[in-house]
């Protein structure tokens, strides 16, 4: 039985490596959107199927949480800046797709060097995923870095928390509940306000083009 | 609109007994309450006098003070809470709200500044958040998965105990974290841009206050770190960055134009001043970090006030068009002056006392540092003075005169509290610095 939840949850952990590597590679940001969805759809299984395991009650209700802000209300809101900015339809031309991708794999090796002394500390039935989580995290960080346009850094930044939020359920079993709804709502109000910024940097400056925001140098 | 500061202006006397409030912490909870009421009483008049010139609307100007509100209580917050869960939560919070302090002008240049600010700094504070999961990892396998993992008090008192392979990975993250927040070199590329496109008083808190916050996050982390590790990791990774931000900062300083830039690249070097500081450890080290903190809050928000004035007369931030402000306002110049004085170390002000301490500390444990401190410290004065200089003195074409009057009184009120500081500490507080400086330890 426990090698079965074992094997489900490193199922689910590479589903978000995988996911993780989706992201990096898609160019339209309404298939980003639908990424992230899926991945906190991942990541709401992963919580569900480790709070089974171990016959934590409280991490059901982290599960939901997460169900709410992450698979709800955040794509909901995406949906609607998109819709609003009318940047549905758009590709981003810039990115270098198989360079991008050998440097995620790269990351990914030494994200899973950097974990493996830890992992095997740990007591957790999901010890093998910190790596996991450690990659998608620092894939995440490659995705801002390599997009020029505000949506898709906002999703970078947002699949990263996912990544952080993995992180911690595979290795202690969630955070303490307070933590946990903390960070909930520092999550959705930072969205709220990229989403009222992103409005406000298309006012100013008639694009999304984040290369448009580099007139503060030293000189 | 003062009353949260007021209230929270008094927790002087709870100190030592609350569970989680000890001197360290209640040190910092009576200066941020200081700053905050102080900042409060200038951000007045100048917003105000903002609102005049048609930079601010009646409702940005509810959003800003708000906001302010939210701000302190969140650092307050930061500041008293035993758990390091929250802690980082307030943190990501007062972020948050810092984040839409400094885009309050809705201008081009103050939207970048927090696009890039919040991106930064969002990021830099998600690796603290892996850092604490780290953290309550190796805490669970000796507390057990109670609630009680991630409080400090616990935390502190199991520390010998904790898996060092954990650990070190943990401060890693926590250090990259908070010390993005901290403005360490090379992580500081936000706070410039912050400071300089934001409302003046927010750069007064900012350099002021917040830092000191993520300082104080760090310092929490590193009492752990050291206890786990039993050697000086932590220390020297403080020391590292510390030295490397003063040396830095110093040079840039002297390449500035804007002068709200300048004085946020003053910033980072004191930072860096403090957190070398308290890399070292020590009784007079961490004495001399804490007294640093103090005075550098005091007098940079002091300087702050009195910039803040000076460009809403000139017009611009612009150093070049600042000139001879002796004549058109003299107490605003001598605040300005004096203020930069007392921040470039000059006697007999407190910034000099702790300053001093540091260097004698550096000479003494780690004497291949001090040439590259006293070099910085050089620059720095030479940058700094040759700039303020005439934009006090010299000749003017300045002939504004302002709509409300300028608060001043809290320029010199922290002027002169840097001052005392210099010449005298009362025995209380003597007392106080040196029990939290033993609570961090070396």
């Amino acid at each position: 039985m426990s090698e079965f939840v074992a094997q489900l949850i490193n199922l689910l952990a590479s589903t978000l490596l995988i996911l993780a590597f989706a992201m990096i590679s898609q160019r339209r940001i309404l298939s980003l959107i639908h990424l992230f969805t899926a991945q906190g759809a991942t990541l709401v299984a992963a919580t569900l199927v480790v709070g089974y395991a171990t016959d934590q009650p409280h991490l059901y209700l982290s599960a939901g949480i997460t169900l709410v802000v992450k698979v709800i209300l955040i794509p909901l809101l995406l949906h609607r800046v998109i819709n609003r900015l009318n940047v549905r339809w758009d590709i981003e031309t810039l990115i270098n797709i198989p360079t991008t991708m050998i440097i995620g794999i790269v990351l990914v090796i030494f994200a899973f060097d950097l974990a493996l002394p830890i992992s095997k500390l740990s007591a957790s039935i999901a010890r093998g995923t910190l790596g996991i989580a450690l990659a998608c995290v620092l894939l995440s960080f490659l995705m801002m870095i390599t997009r020029a346009k505000a949506v898709p850094q906002v999703i970078g930044f947002l699949s990263m928390e996912n990544s952080l939020f993995f992180a911690a359920t595979s290795a202690t079993y969630g955070m303490p509940m307070v933590v946990e709804l903390g960070i909930a709502l520092d999550v959705l109000v930072g969205i709220l306000i990229l989403g009222v910024f992103m409005f406000q940097i298309r006012e100013q400056f008639d694009s999304l083009d984040i290369s448009h925001l580099e007139k503060l140098k030293e000189d | 609109m003062l009353t949260v500061e007021i209230v929270s202006g008094g927790p002087q006397l709870l100190w030592k007994h609350e569970f989680f409030i000890d001197p360290l912490n209640v040190f910092l909870v009576t200066l941020t309450s200081f700053v905050g009421l102080t900042t409060a009483i200038f951000s007045r008049p100048y917003m105000r006098i903002e609102q005049d010139h048609g930079k601010m609307t009646p409702q940005r100007q509810r959003l800003y003070h708000s906001m302010y509100q939210l701000f302190s209580f969140t650092m307050l917050l930061a500041l008293t809470t035993n758990n390091m869960g929250i802690l980082w939560v307030a943190m990501e919070a007062a972020t948050l709200t810092t984040v839409l302090l400094v885009s309050v002008y809705r201008t081009a240049a103050s939207l970048e500044a927090a696009w890039k600010y919040f991106i930064l700094c969002g990021v830099g504070i998600a690796q603290a958040l892996f850092g604490t999961v780290l953290l309550y990892m190796a805490a669970e396998k000796v507390i057990g998965t109670e609630a009680g993992a991630l409080l400090w008090t616990n935390l502190d008192a199991v520390k010998t105990q904790l898996d060092p392979t954990i650990i070190t990975l943990a401060f890693a993250f926590l250090f990259i974290g908070y010390g993005t927040k901290v403005g360490l070199v090379p992580m500081h590329n936000w706070l410039p841009d912050a400071h300089a496109e934001g409302p003046t008083p927010v750069s007064a808190v900012l350099s002021g206050l917040l830092l000191n916050v993520a300082v104080y996050a760090l310092l929490r982390c590193k009492v752990l770190t050291d206890g786990a590790l039993g050697n000086p990791l932590a220390g020297e990774l403080m020391m590292g960055f510390g030295l490397l931000s003063v040396v830095v900062a110093a040079f840039f300083l002297s390449r500035q134009k804007d002068v709200k830039r300048m004085f946020a690249y003053s910033s980072i070097e004191h930072m860096g001043l403090i957190t070398f500081a308290f890399g070292m450890g020590g009784a007079i080290a961490n004495y001399a970090g804490l007294l640093h903190m103090t005075v550098h809050s005091l007098i940079k928000s002091a300087i702050f006030f009195a910039v803040g004035h000076a460009t809403q007369k000139a017009g611009t931030q612009n150093m070049a068009d600042i000139r001879g402000l002796i004549k058109v306002s003299p107490r605003l110049a001598w605040g300005m002056m004096l203020g930069s004085l007392a921040i470039l170390g000059m006697p007999p002000f407190g910034v000099f006392a702790s300053e001093f301490l540091i260097l004698t500390t550096a000479m003494r444990d780690h004497s291949w540092a001090t040439p590259f401190l006293l070099l910085a410290l050089g620059v720095a004065f030479a940058a700094v003075f040759s700039r303020v200089q005439p934009m006090a003195f010299g000749e003017t074409s300045l002939k504004k005169t302002l709509g409300h009057t300028p608060a001043l009184f809290p320029v010199f009120a922290h002027l002169g509290l840097g001052l005392m500081l210099g010449l005298y500490i009362p025995p209380y507080l003597h007392d106080w610095y040196r029990q939290a400086a033993a609570m961090i330890g070396g």
